[in-house]
């Protein structure tokens, strides 16, 4: 089942919504970053909320899709891990660095407005 | 937790050896001398210096109560009413600080008054006196068993349900202001109160939207390496779920225990004390946007 990625303002939010193989992998990165280029965007929103279990295969292909995206120009945040996903992943050792991640969608669309603010030193 | 009292109800109710005829006998004597009995019983009680938190007013009507339970334990041979009546008494007086071996000292006292008062009414036949107690002995001991159990069981529920409400109480995650969560651990921080609180805390980040959440564990007096690791996973946890976690009032002992077991503290954001980890919070918070492309002039 293809993710799907909606479009809101400058930013792409995409929401899985149950566990991807290999090649969903593959199609969410190669479909969020020709969507970067196509609108020119500068964020993309991960939800993860309806994952029960991030994996280390999870874990790498979500750091794979924002470092493509990143070179494409846009960060990436992750958002809606769940409490006791959170506790496992930690205690497996994953760690999603260099990602960022985020309370829920709200908590991520302030996150890159203040960051995109930060790094451009002024505002858009 | 009802097990030991109903495996006991479920024993045959007389022994093999019973006697009706004199059962029915001995019981009536008990019923015809029962003021009397009574008597002799609270005034044993009171020489035994047992149940002195109950005034003699309530241990004679509860005597009252017990002796006609206990005249009908023998006579049906059936325990289960004077179970109940014993865990209703056990929650009443359990509260009042009753102990164990006050309430077996007044059941085995009723016991040696009852029989007692049979030896001295058969005592003109000796083998018919052998009889009544081979008929009296087994009822009566399996009576006072009941009575002790059922005590114990009611004992130990009322401590288990205690320890549920410790567990609750002892990891309260309180909310300061909006996004900001405190969690003051005072107290033996072991393993399971350690797991419980990361639930706790994780969950209430979700419930609450928390964007920081102050640790405070001045009132942990020491820490073990896997509550250390346990306390370090945590902060971790709160950082996937988009939450900054900030550990205060380390002591300089915890503080050299953890440098030691060579936990990796360099996830930790820690400030001295609760107030300063407050004031960070408080920082913390203006600095994060709470609008998203909210009125720009507020940051700069």
């Amino acid at each position: 089942m293809p993710v799907p990625v909606l479009k809101q303002g400058d930013y792409l939010i995409a929401t899985i919504q149950s566990a991807l193989s290999d090649s969903g992998v593959i199609a969410l990165r190669d479909d969020l970053a020709e969507r970067v280029g196509r609108f020119r965007s500068r964020g993309i929103i991960i939800d993860v909320a309806a994952l029960d279990v991030i994996d280390s295969f999870v874990a790498r292909s979500l750091r794979t899709i924002a470092l493509t995206a990143q070179l494409r120009g846009a960060r990436t945040v992750i958002v809606g891990i769940q409490p006791d996903v959170a506790v496992a992943m930690v205690q497996f050792q994953l760690d999603l660095a260099p990602l960022e991640t985020a309370l829920d969608l709200e908590e991520a669309l302030a996150l890159l407005g203040q960051r995109g603010r930060n790094s451009d030193g002024h505002e858009r | 937790m009802d097990g030991e009292t109903a495996r006991i109800a479920s024993l045959p109710p007389h022994a093999p050896d019973f006697d009706p005829v004199l059962l029915t006998e001995l019981v009536s004597h008990l019923r015809e001398e029962s003021a009397q009995l009574r008597e002799e019983w609270v005034a044993r009680i009171k020489e035994a210096q047992l149940l002195g938190v109950m005034g003699a007013d309530e241990v004679y009507s509860e005597a009252t109560a017990v002796y006609d339970n206990y005249v009908d334990a023998l006579e049906t041979g059936s325990v289960e009413s004077l179970q109940a009546y014993a865990r209703d008494l056990s929650e009443r007086i359990i509260q009042r600080g009753v102990e164990t071996h006050e309430v077996l000292g007044i059941v085995l006292l009723l016991r040696d008054v009852l029989a007692r008062s049979l030896f001295r009414r058969y005592q003109g036949d000796p083998g018919l006196l052998t009889r009544v107690m081979d008929s009296y002995e087994p009822a009566a001991n399996r009576i006072a068993v009941t009575v002790g159990v059922s005590f114990v069981e009611e004992r130990e529920r009322i401590i288990r349900e205690q320890q549920a409400a410790i567990r609750e109480l002892s990891t309260p995650v309180l909310q300061v202001r909006e996004r900001l969560l405190i969690l003051p651990i005072i107290g033996v921080l072991d393993t399971q109160r350690a797991r419980q609180l990361t639930e706790q805390l994780l969950a209430a980040i979700q419930a609450n939207r928390a964007k920081v959440v102050v640790i405070d564990i001045t009132g942990v007096v020491t820490i073990d390496l896997t509550v250390a690791n346990n306390l370090v996973q945590t902060v971790k946890a709160a950082r996937l779920m988009g939450a900054t976690a900030i550990v205060t009032g380390l002591s300089s002992s915890i503080a050299q225990t953890l440098v030691d077991l060579g936990v990796d503290v360099s996830m930790i954001r820690s400030v001295g004390d609760l107030q300063g980890g407050l004031e960070e919070a408080e920082r913390l918070l203006e600095e994060a946007p709470n609008i998203p492309d909210g009125p720009e002039t507020e940051l700069s």
